[in-house]
């Protein structure tokens, strides 16, 4: 299965949606807001939205503007799983998955749909119907998958699993997939790769780990999870401070001169009821406003910032909604993104 | 006062409802069920049966075969004079049966606008079961029409899109997708059609005259009973609205279904679970 390697604009109303990408045997996330135009990457890929620029797959040319060339999208050879699934609900299980190839046992077998194989799609659960729609895809043996928000039509509380099962069945696929998500936990489970995708425009593109670990930006920060606090930042010692709005003092170990951010993983923020004595540079005292269980962490809102703490620590400091807290994090767990004017 | 209104509200609606089912009641109350079945043996009955079937199969199938792949089209694309188009569709419905009928003719009426092409091709139309399935073709279509493009623009796009990423070009996925999800509001719009086809009067009786056993349906057949044999006429009757009612409660059982099938598996799910 060769690389699939893009190059395109799609022109809609309000921006254009301009992207350069190459994937190999791999996954990569978009991840983005709503109306970012990631979906419209997937369309244009597929050839279900016109785009003008490069597409090549496997070794075949699908979208050439320059020389003319634009497969339909029954010429190129992708399989897509849509929002819904778009399960064709006059059709059996097995007709679905038949749809593009015939003789599919061994996948309805392999995806664990045999015994669902005479069902209507109506009668099937959020987690089968995704499997039918991935298995549909698979069918003909496409160059290239892709999903566009896989896990978005599911429950909270199945959509842990599903996603697990799902990250299993694309490795097992072993082909260049595009996966489109508004969920960076979602996004960074099933890929190798995310890109973020923001007003058309890819913002950053690399492994779950390293846009955690450095963001480009305040948004791109945001997005995988992290507190943004914004101020103005000036040297002091070794240290910059950051002033936030509240007068506040904000220290990191990184350099920034102006209008800045701070960015601080809710996962490096501790809670107590007072000031504590430790070598923590950064405290910020608050009202307790949400405490949100999330498996067995709790996800707590204090002041400005976000901390994630073991429900036990919680219970031992006697959290309550309304009362008030200190969040201390490190000045070296705080990192600093400089912000233009305007 | 508040008693008052409430008998007033029972008052309408009970006399509302015994206008319109008395006259219905009526072809059946007049003469015994015995002399309604007898008639229907009467010759005129027979032949009038028989020429408002074969006319409105053959108008149903010219129907089916032209005005499906047209509801596809006018559902699917959008184009210049689009909305005008689909209003001129619908102008036959309000227009009077009358004006059909002098419209059918000076159209392909000897003296009409396609009758000398006509003529030289030896064909002459009027006052021929062909000018019967015309007039029924004409008054029924926009009832089809109507339904069948509303019950293709309800399929879920992204179900046409999946059909031709799974590698069936624009015909497979009209056949293997839009005609079977949008199946249930065509029969619909197919059934209202053939409704308003076999009721067909004006017209007809305008363009194709109401000779028996050639251009005479059952409606023209009524009239012409009239004042011949009023028993044959209120037999026939009690055919047609026989008919009309397996046809409404025809309508009115399979449209539950055609709601659930055209629209996303997910709402499916709730009306397919018992």
């Amino acid at each position: 299965m060769g690389p699939l390697s893009l190059d395109l604009t799609v022109q809609r109303r309000s921006f254009d949606v301009a992207l350069v990408l190459a994937l190999e045997r791999e996954t990569v996330a978009l991840v983005g807001p709503s109306g970012a135009g990631k979906s419209t990457v997937l369309r244009a890929v597929a050839g279900l939205v016109r785009a003008r620029g490069r597409v090549t797959a496997g070794g075949r040319t699908w979208l050439d503007s320059e020389r003319g060339v634009e497969l339909a999208p029954e010429q190129r050879s992708v399989g897509m799983v849509f929002q819904e699934y778009a399960l064709f609900p006059h059709l059996s299980v097995r007709k679905n998955v038949e749809f593009g190839r015939k003789g599919q046992a061994e996948l309805l077998e392999r995806f664990g749909l045999a015994a669902l194989a005479d069902a209507k799609p109506g009668e099937l659960s959020g987690g089968e119907r995704q499997r039918v729609a991935l298995a549909r895809a698979l069918a003909p043996d496409p160059a290239v998958l892709l999903l566009d928000e896989p896990l978005a039509a599911l429950d909270a509380h199945t959509r842990g699993e599903i996603r697990g099962e799902l990250q299993l069945l694309l490795r097992e696929a072993d082909r260049p997939t595009l996966v489109v998500s508004h969920d960076f936990e979602d996004a960074a489970t099933l890929a190798t790769r995310v890109g973020v995708l923001v007003e058309g425009r890819l913002r950053q593109l690399g492994t779950p780990a390293e846009l955690v670990a450095s963001p480009a930006d305040a948004f791109v920060a945001s997005l995988t999870g992290a507190n943004v606090l914004h101020g103005n930042a000036r040297r002091a010692n070794d240290l910059t401070e950051l002033e936030l709005p509240t007068g506040e003092l904000i220290r990191s170990t990184d350099r920034a001169e102006g209008d800045a951010v701070a960015i601080v993983y809710p996962w490096e923020v501790t809670l107590s009821r007072t000031p504590p004595d430790d070598s923590a540079q950064n405290h910020v005292a608050g009202v307790v406003a949400s405490l949100v269980p999330v498996g067995n962490r709790i996800r707590a809102r204090v002041g400005p910032l976000t901390a994630e703490i073991t429900a036990a620590s919680s219970e031992r400091l006697g959290l309550h909604v309304g009362g008030r807290a200190v969040a201390s994090f490190k000045a070296t767990a705080t990192r600093l993104l400089s912000e233009s004017r305007g | 006062m508040r008693r008052a209104f409430h008998v007033a509200l029972w008052g309408c609606a009970a006399l509302g409802v015994a206008f319109l089912l008395l006259p219905i009641l009526a072809i059946f109350l007049r003469v015994s069920p015995a002399t309604l079945a007898g008639e229907l043996n009467n010759r005129v009955v027979l032949d009038a049966l028989a020429v408002t079937a074969k006319t409105n199969a053959i108008a149903i199938a010219l129907l089916l075969l032209v005005g499906t792949p047209a509801a596809y089209l006018f559902a699917s694309t959008r184009f210049r004079g689009r909305a005008l188009v689909l209003t001129l569709l619908e102008l036959p419905l309000v227009l009077p049966p009358a004006v059909a009928g002098i419209g059918l003719f000076a159209a392909f009426g000897r003296t009409g606008l396609l009758g000398s092409s006509l003529d030289v091709l030896g064909v002459s139309l009027p006052f021929t079961q062909a000018a019967v399935v015309l007039a029924v073709l004409f008054v029924g279509s926009p009832f089809y029409l109507r339904t069948a493009i509303a019950a293709f623009e309800s399929i879920e796009p992204d179900l046409l899109d999946a059909s031709r990423t799974l590698r069936a070009g624009p015909a497979r996925t009209f056949a293997l997708v839009a005609l079977p999800v949008a199946s249930a509001g065509l029969g619909a719009g197919a059934a209202l059609a053939l409704a308003r086809g076999i009721g067909e009067f004006g017209a007809t009786i305008m363009f194709a005259g109401s000779v028996r056993g050639e251009t005479q349906t059952l409606p023209l057949a009524i009239y012409a009973e009239f004042d011949q044999n009023f028993d044959a006429a209120l037999a026939i009757g009690a055919l047609l609205v026989i008919a009309s009612a397996a046809l409404l409660l025809l309508l009115k059982l399979r449209l539950p279904w055609a709601r659930s099938a055209s629209i996303s598996p997910f709402s499916a799910a709730r009306s397919t679970s018992p």
